[in-house]
Order: C-alpha cells, then structure tokens, then sequence
C-alpha cells in the first residue's frame, strides 16, 4: 500500500479534523459554559445530560422540523430547476448557451455573503428595487416566519443551481455519440434514448449531484445568519446549524451547542448512509 | 419555432439569473443621492468611484482583499497538490482500508463546520504557543483550517478524473523505464490538470467565503482581517450605507468571477470527465 501519498492528506486531516471532531463528541457530554472556558471551574461530565435537555426542549424540535422541511425544499427545488436548465441547455443556440452558462458561472460564484447582502438590498423594505417595482412600500419580507425563509431558499437556490446544471449539462455531452445514434437505428426516439441511455449513464453523476445538494442545503449557515440577523425574529428561522452556533457562542452553552452539532452530523449520516445503499442496490461500486 | 422558444426562455432565465449581480455593481457606481431616492432605475448617468474610495481608503479593504487573495491561493495550491497524491493512491491501489477511507471522506463533507470551530479554536490557541505563525490572529492558522476543510471534497471529487485516466498509459510509462515519480508528475498530474482546475474551484471558494473561522480566530489583529468578516463591519442593523457595502461586495465578488471564467471551459470539460463510459 502506498503509504506515502496518504500521508500528507492524513497529516492534514487527522490534526485538523479527526481530532476536533472527537473533541467536539467530547464536549458534547460536559457542561462546557463560560466559567470553564475561563478556567475558573473544571468540566463537569454530565453523560447524556446535553442530550436529554435538547430532546425536552420543544424549540429544539420546531427548529429540527423547520431545518428539514427548508432543506428539503431547497434540494428539491435546486435539483428540478438545475435539471430542467441542463437539458434546455440541450436543445438551445449557441448564443442563449453561452449566456445562460455565463450567468449561471456569476451566481455560482458569488460569495455566500455577497450575494445575502444583494439579496437583503434587492428586497429592502425602504429602498428596495422589488418593493418599488410591486409598490409594496415599507412592507418587510423578513417579519412573516414562511416568507422569510422563502426569500432565503430562493438565495440558497440562486447560489446552488447552476452546479447542478453545468454538472448534468457536461455530463450530458459526454455521453459518447455513438451510443445515441446506434439507438437512433434501432428504432428509439429522442424521449426514449434520454431515458434509457442518458440518464443511465449519468446516474453517478446525479449521485454526486443529489448527495452535495442535500449536505450543503442542510448546512446553509450563511445566508440565514446574515439575511435574517442571526435565526430571525425571536428566533423563528433558526437552523439547526445556527441554533448550535447561538447556544455555544451567544449563551455559552458550548457543550450544549456541540450536543446539537453531534444530532446535525447523525442525521446527515443516516441520510447519506441510505443513499449510499441505493446506490449500491443499482450496481454502482465506490 | 421550438427552437425559438427555447432561447427566449434561457436568456430570459440568464438575466433574471445575472441581475442581482448586475443591481450590485450598478448601486456600487451610483451616487449617493440616487440610492437613496424613491425610484430606482436601472442605470445611472453619474457614475462615481466615491463609494469604492471610501470602502479601499477609510475601511482598508485593500489590506483586507491582499489577505483574504493570500489565504485562498494557499489553500488552492497545498489542496490540489496534497488531495492529488491522495487520489491516486484511492484509485490507482487497492488495500483493505480503501473502502473505509473513501466513506470516512464522504462523511468529513457532512460534519457541521460551524459546531467544529468550538473545539478548533481551542485548538489552534494551544498550537500557536508551540508552532509560531499558525496560531490565533495569523492568517495561517485560516490556511490550516481551510485546507483541512476543503481535501475531503477535492479528493472525493478527484477521483473520478483519476479513474478516467486509462492505466495502460502508466504502464506502457512503467515498460519504457520511467520512475513511479516520473509517472506521478509528468504523466498522471498533466493529464488530470481539468479535474484539478474544477476541484481548485470548490477550494478557491471555501476559502474565499468562509467568515466564521475568521471572525473565531483572528480577534485583535485586524490587520489580519480577510473581507467576509471586514464586510460586516459596514453592515448596521438600521442605517446601512448600500454604496459602500456593494462596493466593497463587488470587490469580493470580481476576483472570484474572474477565477471561474479563467478555468470555466477546463470546469466544464472537466466534469464530463467524471462520467464513466
């Protein structure tokens, strides 16, 4: 085994990563606050005592329930609007092409944070373009719970719909010609050889595609942080992620705040875990 | 016709996709008076720089900017370099632990950074008293941390450009006498340079935006500041200065811009090449 072109990723990788992670399970079980980061009291060690806390809180479970329902929303909505764009990338001139993979190259990469701060101006109560436009003058998107988090999505979907479609749009050209035209003989029409032979082929693409998209969007820190001023009014758009970051840094809880960094990586476990089976079911080997 | 319909509705898409960056630059140009004015319009007859004066001048953000360039570029290079090696040997050999690794990275990409900084800046305090330069307020314990963060992506993706590179190459290489080295470095690295420009991307990016590990650890140098975290400061909950916070998000935005549309036919070429035939 060739030890030595791992070694400068481990070494990386275990200091910086492995090790805080196991630091972060660690803290996990003490009541970790202010005192003990001061060094004025020891760590207690409270077993579960984190846990079962956060399990007895019902806020804990509306920010749960909301972070999936958001999350999936956004993956959803990315995969579809990425897909549909992918194949209408397809069947378009070169000059629609050029622009459309042109303006999605801008909103991929603009910054998370540049683009949270265009959006927030956009939809200005005040000096907003769409409110002057819709003659909405002085309404704020960010006081209704649903619609707060719908301007946030579409941030999110805007940020992370163009990988979908300059992934799957690559991959679609790269399915070799030979492929289709053999079935253009045999009698497929143009709906059928995208079913049976380009999707086919792709699917370790859409693989990838699916599992960054689900990761990224349960993660979105950000754009919550920053659009709604830290989980919104009282708190009603909270993620699990920015509620772990206000309980550890905003109330130093840290060992509460860890406790809900270890469910958020439990829960992306599960997930992936289930598609990695998929995956495996349809024959696809790692 | 169909065809016809089509291009509309994908340039329709395109401009409504470009336009909140299109709105950032212009409001960045426009003066002051015709920000605040009650209608807005799509273009300006008076563009000014006064807004990008005062974000480089008064603000700094051209240190900032200098910082956060050194920082991304860093973790691009160590990242391509260190993630290549990594893939090679997850592709090119098979060992008992291949499988476990390859998952365990799948998972590292899944772990909430934000819960991470908690023990990590614990962490990188204690190193900085041994190893001088990586500790709190240097700019290299924001390179450690990125690195960190972006190999498990950049390996995971690498890997499928490595798996396309056909293994008779190397060893018609290995029977023409060259050296593992010499296969590493002039055969596999140049032949898998577009996946190595699409996984720079995603580091360059990580990098680039990240503003929590900065806001964590550089905390009385502000002379180490990188832009995320400096663009904060122009941002007050009631009377937000627009002008000055689209100048200086454009000038996050520009260099990032000009990265993607330098390596954008490699990214595109590139990501084709992860599909298997």
């Amino acid at each position: 085994m060739p030890v030595w072109l791992l070694l400068p990723a481990l070494a990386v990788l275990v200091p910086m990563f492995a090790y805080p992670l196991y630091q972060l399970g660690l803290l996990s079980l003490f009541d970790y606050g202010q005192p003990q980061v001061s060094g004025g009291e020891p760590a207690r060690f409270v077993g579960a005592g984190n846990f079962s806390t956060l399990f007895a809180d019902p806020a804990f479970w509306t920010v749960l329930g909301q972070t999936v329902v958001f999350a999936a929303g956004c993956v959803v909505v990315t995969l579809a609007l990425g897909a549909a764009l992918a194949v209408l990338m397809t069947r378009i001139g070169k000059l629609a092409r050029t622009m459309l993979s042109y303006a999605a190259l801008t909103a991929w990469a603009a910054p998370a944070m540049t683009g949270s701060v265009v959006w927030m101006f956009l939809f200005d109560s005040n000096l907003g373009l769409v409110n002057e436009v819709l003659g909405l003058d002085g309404y704020n998107w960010l006081y209704d719970r649903t619609v707060a988090f719908a301007l946030v999505g579409a941030v999110v979907v805007w940020h992370s719909f163009p990988f979908v479609m300059i992934t799957l749009y690559a991959g679609i050209q790269a399915v070799p010609p030979s492929v289709l035209e053999a079935a253009a003989l045999d009698g497929a029409g143009a709906a059928t050889a995208f079913r049976r032979i380009t999707v086919p082929m792709l699917r370790p693409l859409i693989a990838i595609v699916v599992i960054q998209s689900i990761i990224w969007d349960f993660k979105v820190f950000t754009q919550i942080y920053v659009m709604t001023r830290g989980g919104g009014i009282a708190g009603q758009n909270m993620v699990l992620n920015v509620y772990a970051y206000q309980k550890a840094f905003a109330s130093s809880q840290y060992g509460l705040g860890s406790a809900i960094g270890i469910v958020m990586t439990l829960i992306l476990l599960v997930v992936t875990l289930l598609y990695l089976r998929a995956l495996r079911r349809t024959g696809e080997v790692l | 016709m169909r065809r016809r319909v089509a291009d509309t509705v994908a340039i329709l898409v395109a401009l409504v996709t470009v336009f909140p960056i299109y709105w950032m630059v212009l409001s960045a140009l426009k003066p002051t008076g015709e920000i605040l004015s009650a209608d807005p319009r799509p273009w300006t007859l008076h563009p000014t720089l006064d807004h990008f004066r005062s974000a480089l001048g008064v603000s700094g953000f051209g240190r900032y900017f200098l910082n956060s360039l050194v920082v991304a570029l860093a973790v691009v290079a160590l990242s391509a370099l260190v993630a290549f090696l990594a893939a090679v040997a997850l592709t090119r050999y098979r060992f008992r632990t291949r499988s476990t690794i390859l998952v365990l990275f799948l998972i590292a990409q899944m772990v909430p950074v934000e819960a991470l900084s908690i023990p990590l800046f614990f962490q990188i305090r204690d190193l900085g008293r041994t190893v001088p330069g990586v500790g709190l307020n240097t700019l290299g314990s924001l390179v450690l941390v990125q690195l960190a963060f972006s190999l498990p992506f950049a390996i995971w993706m690498l890997r499928g450009f490595v798996a396309a590179v056909p293994p008779e190459v190397e060893e018609a290489a290995t029977m023409d006498g060259a050296s593992r080295f010499t296969i590493l470095w002039r055969i596999l690295f140049p032949l898998i340079a577009p996946g190595l420009a699409a996984t720079s991307v995603f580091s360059f990016i990580t990098a680039w935006n990240d503003f929590l590990f900065a806001k964590t650890f550089i905390i009385s140098a502000t002379e180490n500041q990188t832009l995320p975290a400096a663009l904060l400061v122009f941002f007050k909950p009631d009377e937000n200065d627009w002008g000055g916070i689209m100048a200086a998000s454009t000038l996050m935005t520009v260099p990032v811009l000009v990265f993607f549309v330098f390596v954008r036919r490699r990214l595109v070429s590139g990501l084709g090449g992860a599909v298997k035939d």
